[in-house]
């Protein structure tokens, strides 16, 4: 490949010098069509395997306090959604959520042959792949792939981490992972990175070489796109001491500062609870709920509300009896949650789990979680959810 | 073609990049005077040694599994015996830290590269994991021990470790009640490979492998009861197939010889494999029986192994850079446990694989945040600076970090700032190396690709050896090997 073909397909085509990309420069390069209805998914991670049934709480069904002597919430401490399911008591933040229609509980989410090792099943979960096949790219990294109109651009998915997920690499692009723009910006503007890429034409036709100093050029690029366009961006909102909320406050600059980012993914964890469940889950539970509730309202007081959606999961359930630690073991079957200013089905989504009919003490799924992921590509994202989860699915109608 | 003494010193130092882990200048200059062929016989010959990892004391992990056994089967548990529990737990982690730990120092170290080289190899090929650092190691040593013998040995062992019994849930394998898992990825991923071999050979198969389980002692242990001896259908032979008779059969197809070969050339010689090298390699194999030795050493005495596409083109695994690294510049580590987060972080956490099929490797190791993170380690670990990054979190630790937890304080997500403190050895670095080489030289040793003239540039001005060698070991060149 010679050096402008490498150029030409790296997106890094622009008038003038072939060293500033076009979107070094964001404001002439996009259309103004761009600017408004630019619409952003935050995936939200939890790590560990979070207990769905202590945080959604089927308080209506006695069998729920049958199987949890010790760690089941109290009818009266359950916050009522319907006659059936409650939210966790710490959850108070995502009440107000609730009621403003920006939040949809999507019931029983999982897959065939479900694995109960916590690594396997992220795997599985961030791949998008059926239980055993094993992929080395994952959902998001396969959307950048596809190279479609919404994802053409290295920061098209930002991680607010240090590293990188599965889940955000594909093939032949990746997301982009950092904690802190500035910090960036200043190690990609250092004297050393930059001589680095001084001049070098020579290396970008060599295949690995190549791939490198594409990645140095693209991490620098993005690193002043985010940090020129972010910097100036100042938020009113407060958000809780946490740094589940710090991570979330940093996605919100991005967006209210009209980051042409489509996907952010930021993961909080800790869901492990085996032993003494009650508060650590509270804790976490309550750092959630504050967090989302501050960036919802955040982005509702921006006008970004309408053009977000937020998706959480986690990489399984718990077994529905409780164990002798008053913990919870590895289980199946989770609900899901979105919020967003466009939800088309608001509130509970599909039935609550059937705590009768379970497979050896777990919960079966109603629903695969690639119907939600392909939901949202569909949908959301504009692209074929064929083309990125590798088989056609059901789309369902909350958005 | 005639060889100069130049081409001869970046052939030597590319089949120890590619063999081992680099190679001090001071070996290389007296290597480089030798023909080849010769200095290959010689690094075979001198990694015939087996030297196994002894950390893990068997019999204090023996013990503490007959514990925890105890303390499983029972329904109620008292405060005591939970803390127990929990204390066993969290002993066993320390220890699988060790166990990493002391592999990594192993590497840095060892006087037998070639070999600690294939078990990295094969450490990824029969990727797996497990919490019990007894088992692990058993595993390690296997992939060690066997790594440059015969393949067929080391399948069958690895095959019959606890590790893998357990990982790949070999224990519910049982007569009239198949699990499938084992007999999958072993034509999947440790053999055949994908395509060549329908549901039905694994069905049948995981029956041939019902009763292969172990003991309490982490000793392979053939369950007669739960073995199923009725008659198997297998690739079109009819009999009553054990599990190594199925192995054998699997050997057989010349399918396996090209399946491993080409996994070998992508470890060693090119992520992009060349079909007609692979297939004499694949020849080969077969034709040995497969004799992993005659293997590596048909490749590296091919002429190929060191034409100009395959030398300094391979991006190095983390492993590869953190041990090279390490390794020629004599660091020590102060606190070792930098070492695992800082494996974390570039994403290869050895005895943690992402799953049994491996690590992907190649430009899979590269985003940005890895490339800018590879790129200041250099400076981190030569001039012992301060990490302000962490790794993610491994899931395997969720309920460590679930116990550890507190409610609101948690501004840094639980990770706290730490430095390398680390030491290079530089007055024995620059000891190897001739009193009168410059740092254009240097910068020769050090780097695989050839340099372009931005590199000869910017060394030129430069001041000393050290801080040539920093400089040089930040760029993204040195990423390749």
């Amino acid at each position: 490949m010679d050096r402008r073909n490498f150029l030409r397909n790296t997106g890094f085509v622009a008038a003038g010098s072939l060293f500033v990309p076009a979107f070094m420069k964001p404001l002439e390069a996009m259309a103004l069509d761009e600017l408004s209805l630019y619409k952003n998914l935050v995936v939200v991670q939890l790590s560990g395997g979070n207990d769905g049934l202590n945080t959604v709480i089927p308080f209506g069904n006695d069998i729920y306090y049958q199987k949890r002597k010790s760690i089941a919430i109290k009818p009266e401490e359950v916050i009522k959604l319907n006659d059936m399911q409650g939210l966790n008591p710490n959850m108070q933040a995502l009440r107000e959520i609730y009621d403003q229609g920006w939040m949809t509980i999507i019931n029983d989410v999982g897959y065939p042959n479900p694995d109960r090792s916590h690594f396997r099943s992220m795997d599985i979960w961030q791949t998008g792949s059926d239980s055993n096949q094993f992929l080395s790219t994952g959902w998001i990294g396969r959307y950048l792939d596809s190279n479609c109109q919404t994802c053409k651009f290295p920061y098209t998915a930002i991680e607010v981490d240090d590293s990188l997920s599965l889940a955000m690499k594909g093939q032949t692009k990746k997301g982009i992972a950092l904690k802190d723009p500035a910090a960036l910006y200043r190690n990609t503007n250092d004297p050393f990175f930059k001589a680095m890429l001084q001049s070098d034409k020579e290396h970008l036709d060599e295949d690995n070489l190549g791939y490198l100093y594409k990645t140095m050029i693209e991490t620098q690029s993005s690193a002043s796109y985010i940090q020129n366009t972010s910097k100036i961006y100042k938020s009113q909102a407060t958000y809780p001491q946490s740094g589940f909320a710090n991570q979330l406050k940093t996605v919100s600059k991005f967006i209210s500062s009209g980051l042409k980012t489509r996907v952010y993914y930021v993961s909080l964890s800790g869901f492990d609870t085996h032993v003494n469940q009650l508060n650590q889950q509270g804790n976490l539970l309550k750092q959630y709920s504050d967090g989302m509730a501050a960036f919802l309202k955040d982005l509702k007081t921006n006008n970004k509300l309408e053009d977000t959606l937020v998706v959480t999961f986690s990489e399984f359930g718990r077994r529905v009896e409780q164990n002798a630690s008053n913990g919870t073991d590895h289980g199946t079957a989770n609900n899901m949650f979105v919020f967003g200013g466009r939800l088309k089905k608001q509130g509970i989504f599909n039935a609550a789990p059937n705590l009768g009919d379970l497979d050896t003490g777990d919960l079966k799924y109603q629903l695969d979680f690639r119907q939600v992921y392909g939901t949202i590509l569909d949908k959301w994202l504009d692209v074929n959810n064929a083309d990125i989860l590798n088989k056609k699915f059901n789309t369902l109608d909350f958005i | 073609m005639i060889m100069s003494a130049k081409d001869n010193f970046i052939q030597v130092k590319h089949l120890y990049n590619r063999a081992g882990f680099g190679i001090s200048y001071t070996d290389l200059s007296k290597l480089s005077k030798k023909n080849i062929n010769k200095v290959v016989d010689a690094l075979l010959q001198n990694s015939k040694k087996d030297d196994p990892i002894t950390l893990v004391n068997d019999s204090e992990s023996k013990r503490q599994m007959l514990v925890q056994a105890g303390l499983y089967s029972k329904k109620d548990l008292t405060d005591e015996e939970k803390k127990m529990r929990r204390e066993i737990v969290q002993m066993q982690n320390e220890v699988s830290r060790d166990l990493n730990i002391a592999w990594v120092s192993k590497m840095i170290n060892t006087e037998t590269p070639l070999r600690e080289k294939m078990t990295l190899f094969w450490h990824g090929h029969f990727a797996c994991r497990n919490n019990n650092p007894m088992y692990a190691q058993q595993l390690n040593n296997i992939q060690r021990q066997h790594g440059l013998g015969s393949f067929r040995t080391l399948l069958i062992e690895v095959s019959k470790s606890p590790a893998m019994l357990q990982y790949l849930n070999n224990q519910q394998n049982k007569k009239g009640k198949p699990n499938e898992n084992f007999a999958r990825e072993l034509m999947e991923l440790f053999t055949l490979g994908r395509g060549n071999y329908t549901e039905k050979d694994i069905k049948e198969s995981a029956r041939s492998f019902t009763g292969w389980t172990y003991d309490k002692d982490g000793t392979f242990l053939f369950r007669k009861n739960q073995h199923d001896d009725g008659t198997k259908t297998f690739f079109g032979k009819i009999g009553n197939f054990e599990g190594e008779n199925i192995i054998d059969i699997i050997l057989e197809k010349p399918e396996t010889a090209s399946f491993i070969s080409r996994k070998v050339y992508k470890f060693f010689v090119n992520d992009n494999p060349n079909e007609a090298h692979v297939k004499e390699l694949a020849e080969h194999f077969y034709q040995s029986k497969y004799d992993i030795s005659e293997l590596m050493k048909k490749m590296f005495t091919s002429e190929w192994f060191y034409s100009l596409e395959n030398v300094g083109t391979k991006i190095k695994s983390p492993a590869e850079f953190l041990i090279g690294l390490s390794r020629e510049f004599f660091v020590t580590y102060n606190k070792p446990s930098v070492l695992i987060q800082l494996q974390s972080s570039l994403g290869q956490y050895l005895f943690n694989p992402p799953n049994v099929a491996g690590w992907p490797g190649g430009q899979n190791w590269i985003d940005s945040s890895s490339l800018m993170l590879r790129m200041r380690i250099p400076s981190l670990v030569l001039n012992d600076g301060e990490i302000d990054f962490s790794g993610k979190a491994d899931p395997e630790d969720e309920a460590v970090i679930a116990l550890s937890r507190t409610a609101t304080t948690n501004a840094n997500n639980g990770k706290p700032k730490s430095y390398v403190n680390a030491n290079a050895d530089w007055t024995k670095f620059l000891d190897t190396l001739p009193k009168s080489l410059t740092p254009l030289e240097l910068t020769e040793f050090l780097l695989q690709p050839r340099l372009t003239d931005k590199i000869v540039k910017m060394v030129s001005d430069n001041k000393g050896l050290r801080s040539t060698a920093v400089e040089i070991t930040s760029m993204p060149e040195y990423q390749l090997c």
